[in-house]
């Protein structure tokens, strides 16, 4: 197996099962992304339990949430760090946070029209997905910080205090919207949903949702459409 | 792909990189924002049915925290604070004897330790020091001690900190009756001091010769919690 993770990338998606299915997500992504998606739930559902009233009044029992809320938000990083450190496990992700990355001009024309013109030509990821994925990752690090310095609040200036509960606050309302999207669009796309399971997609999702991939991914030029 | 095109750019890293400093520039401002944003917001707060504007982290109202894994009830009717210890005579007033004495009218600041602060919420209730006395301190007692029905909370006060004029036993509140949300029906409003020292759903008054801590302060929170001047806090005093 070759060591460079694009060459790795590219052998991946050469060996799919048949041309109708590209390979989207490697093993590793997909055990990194179901992980994150449980420790996402754990960590939603107690923050609702320590914030919203009504909610917090049927659960009680503070210490108790308090305390898983704040050691799964710790062990949050943990798997995403590790899946980008491991070598052939990481390599399909470390594939893709580069492709989230990198934007291109039609990434930037999606983002204008909302992925309404139809000359676009995405990649892999769209630009709403570019842009979910790196407020997601951006959310995580203020989220560590602020909920470390509310959690032990002796060790920071003790006037970020409220200021590191506003900003929790306000990421929090912010994550909810965008966790809800993102399982809405998923649950709308039973087949891009499903890639998250068994890892290829149908090809013909592929042309539609992310022609430049499916181009790249296969070699093929792109028919008339 | 791998290699970065001509017509490509870092997007994703910018946005990680712009809301980390947006994060950080938010935990240094984020209180006077967040104080602004509760007095804009204060008037569609108070017209909206709906109750959602209270979701909003800047709304400015209560949080709800409780010790116990339940919400603790009682009714009115079955009500009872008992108040013994170092007393001439130990009594039990039912919610009815406390509405009986004189009662005293309170609007004042709600400010919690985490940060929240409500302003200007009406307090309805009988004064601590009404109540110890009814009850007659003997010499040598120092302190007072409050347990609440919720099982688990308990608070306390020296006795030169209980016997001032902004600390009720309250039973109502925003001119309603105290809800079991807030401690109903009848909770401890210490106007002073951080909102732990507030005892929600009293239970008991207890009068000792020295100061017991309570459940936060054995989580260690300060046993004197004047406001911005305990808890390495500098909030504005409730006066």
């Amino acid at each position: 197996m070759t060591s460079t993770p694009g060459s790795a990338r590219a052998m991946v998606e050469t060996t799919s099962p048949s041309p109708e299915r590209l390979a989207r997500f490697d093993a590793g992504e997909r055990v990194l992304h179901w992980i994150n998606a449980s420790l996402f739930a754990v960590m939603m559902g107690t923050a609702a339990a320590l914030y919203v009233g009504p909610i917090s009044a049927a659960v009680g029992r503070r210490e108790v949430v308090k305390t898983i809320h704040v050691w799964t938000g710790l062990a949050l990083p943990v798997p995403v760090l590790f899946t980008f450190v491991t070598r052939r496990w990481g390599a399909g992700f470390r594939a893709d946070v580069r492709r989230f990355n990198r934007w291109t001009a039609d990434d930037r024309r999606w983002l204008r029209t909302w992925g309404r013109d139809s000359r676009v030509r995405s990649g892999k990821f769209n630009a709403g997905q570019k842009l979910n994925a790196a407020f997601t990752l951006g959310a995580i690090v203020v989220m560590l910080v602020t909920g470390s310095i509310m959690r032990w609040p002796r060790h920071f200036p003790l006037a970020w205090r409220t200021g590191a509960t506003f900003v929790h606050d306000w990421i929090f309302l912010a994550l909810a919207v965008t966790i809800t999207g993102h399982v809405l669009y998923a649950a709308n796309d039973p087949d891009a949903m499903r890639a998250m399971a068994r890892g290829w997609i149908p090809r013909p999702w592929a042309r539609r949702h992310a022609p430049a991939w499916e181009e790249e991914a296969t070699g093929n030029v792109p028919g008339p459409r | 792909m791998a290699r970065p095109g001509k017509s490509e750019t870092l997007v994703g890293r910018r946005v990680v990189l712009g809301m980390a400093g947006a994060g950080a520039l938010g935990v240094l401002f984020g209180a006077k924002v967040q104080d602004r944003l509760a007095r804009w917001l204060a008037p569609a707060e108070a017209a909206d049915p709906t109750g959602l504007i209270d979701l909003l982290p800047a709304a400015g109202r209560f949080r709800f925290y409780s010790v116990v894994g339940f919400l603790p009830h009682r009714s009115a009717a079955a009500y009872r604070l008992s108040v013994a210890g170092l007393v001439d005579k130990p009594l039990t007033f039912t919610l009815a004897d406390l509405q009986a004495m004189p009662a005293t009218h309170l609007v004042k600041d709600f400010q919690c330790v985490t940060g929240w602060r409500v302003p200007e919420v009406a307090w309805t209730g009988v004064t601590l020091a009404s109540v110890l006395d009814a009850a007659g301190v003997q010499s040598g007692a120092t302190a007072v001690s409050f347990a609440s029905f919720d099982g688990a909370y308990t608070e306390s006060l020296s006795l030169d900190q209980a016997r001032r004029p902004d600390v009720l036993v309250a039973y109502g509140m925003e001119g309603k009756a105290v809800s079991s949300q807030h401690g109903g029906p009848v909770r401890l409003y210490v106007a002073p001091m951080y909102g732990y020292k507030s005892c929600k759903w009293l239970e008991s008054i207890h009068v000792t010769d020295r100061v017991v801590p309570g459940y936060w302060e054995h989580q260690g929170y300060d046993v004197d919690a004047w406001i911005g001047k305990s808890n390495g806090r500098d909030d504005k005093p409730v006066a």
